[in-house]
């Protein structure tokens, strides 16, 4: 499929963004990435989804894909050809979905509210449940990967992309605040993993330097400052 | 399958409970229904949903699946032959899927917002509930159902919610088919159907645990 055919709306800082093109490497698709500006967004994004004006999209054929576990589970079932992404059981499948959607939805804004804490009570508060996330995760590791490399067993499958999409942040996370999250002593499998899964060839230069992303923070924190100051 | 054995932890009141309840009747699976008492969890759920503690959980031969739309889309592969609810095509899975998420993330709060609050917060919530209702009613267009000439995930996502319109109308004094009666011709359509009319929740068994809710939560 030429390059022309799949186009992918985003920004090379969003975790979000990074899944899809985990996804779509991992099939060897060829894409063209639009750059946005999430303070600019172009007409394309706006016409592509109306509903939520976020990236990423995926536009292929210029049909557009919107919300990026949607997009990584349809890129999984057009291009059906191995590697597959969801595992092939609907158990593991409801396993994997149920994770993703926790990361998603409990884990993550966790490190917003890491940054937001106003004291170190809070910060603990805050931190202590970060680390119980990623307890649960060596869990779901172990019994997932089954003596393998990734979540996905052989191959890097959904679990591992989601995850790893955030890895990025995570890394800027603990510069921030001075700390190991992702820590050999109390996760080493996890540990060993993300060194394995951003060292694959399908995801390796996809996630920016945490340092990068730190800087993209702080650029997107004064311009939604001065949005809010101008209203 | 030989002998399954289906369990659903539940609560009358839950649309999302409904939801598996739905699929279930669609496949004509027989299963043992659980009343939680959320108020008192029972071991079972605490056991089977450690991480959110919450319903709707099935658990099928022992093993839990917890998040309605993933219990749905469970048991639409498991028993993908009959009654099929996601459509086959990918793009129009990815659509589904996208509706389904929609659903999720926008319909909850404003909804509870109009039984809990008074004033100018309810007129809010009312305001918004609306918008994303009409939002809902364009993807539906000139359909009959979500799913198309079939009912499908997308229907099975949203028809529960119906249950609790009237009491979002007696707490809120509006009348949502004024704004929205092509909505509400389609929830009327989807009752039609046995598998949803024997699964979602009385209205006014809902009104009233809404009236036994604001009192304990003090609403007046």
């Amino acid at each position: 499929m030429a390059a022309k055919d799949v186009k992918l709306l985003g920004a090379s800082a969003s975790a979000y963004v990074n899944r899809v093109q985990f996804a779509l490497n991992l099939k060897s698709i060829k894409y063209e990435f639009l750059q946005e500006d999430v303070f600019n967004k172009s007409e394309l994004l706006l016409k592509s989804n109306p509903v939520h004006k976020k990236i990423p999209v995926l536009i292929h054929a210029h049909k557009p894909i919107c919300e990026s576990l949607v997009i990584v589970q349809y890129v999984d079932e057009f291009w059906s050809d191995a590697p597959t992404i969801l595992p092939s059981h609907p158990y593991e499948r409801a396993n994997a979905r149920f994770w993703a959607a926790y990361l998603d939805d409990k884990w993550f804004p966790l490190f917003r509210e890491l940054r937001n804490a106003k004291d170190e009570e809070s910060k603990a508060g805050v931190l202590g449940k970060i680390f119980e996330g990623l307890t649960l995760l060596e869990g779901v590791f172990v019994k997932s990967s089954n003596g393998k490399g990734y979540f996905g067993g052989e191959t890097i499958g959904y679990l591992d992309i989601v995850l790893g999409s955030f890895l990025g942040w995570v890394k800027a996370a603990e510069i921030m605040a001075q700390l190991k999250i992702l820590d050999e002593t109390k996760t080493p499998a996890l540990v060993d993993w993300a060194e394995r899964f951003v060292s694959h060839e399908a995801i390796t230069g996809i996630i920016p330097e945490p340092e990068e992303l730190i800087a993209v923070l702080k650029d997107f924190q004064a311009k939604a400052a001065a949005a809010a100051a101008s209203k | 399958m030989a002998a399954d054995k289906m369990i659903l932890l539940d609560c009358y009141v839950s649309m999302f409970g409904m939801r598996v309840r739905i699929a279930l009747a669609e496949k004509g699976i027989r299963y043992h229904y659980k009343e939680e008492n959320l108020a008192n969890k029972s071991q079972l759920l605490l056991q089977m949903n450690p991480v959110h503690k919450k319903v709707p959980v099935l658990i099928h031969n022992g093993k839990p699946i917890s998040e309605s739309l993933i219990i749905v889309q469970y048991i639409d592969e498991l028993w993908h032959d009959k009654n099929p609810l996601m459509p086959s095509d990918p793009y129009q899975r990815a659509q589904a899927r996208f509706w389904g998420d929609y659903i999720d993330k926008k319909i909850y709060d404003p909804g509870r917002r109009i039984w809990t609050t008074k004033g100018q917060e309810q007129e809010k919530a009312k305001k918004e509930f609306i918008e994303i209702l009409k939002i809902l009613e364009g993807e539906l267009g000139d359909k009959p159902y979500y799913g198309g000439e079939e009912f499908g995930y997308v229907d099975v996502a949203l028809v529960p919610f119906y249950s609790w319109f009237y009491a979002f109308e007696i707490c809120g004094n509006f009348k949502i088919e004024t704004d929205c009666p092509k909505l509400i011709a389609w929830a009327k359509r989807c009752m039609e159907r046995e598998t949803v009319a024997k699964s979602i929740g009385d209205p006014h068994r809902i009104y009233d645990f809404v009236v036994l809710m604001k009192k304990r939560l003090g609403i007046e």
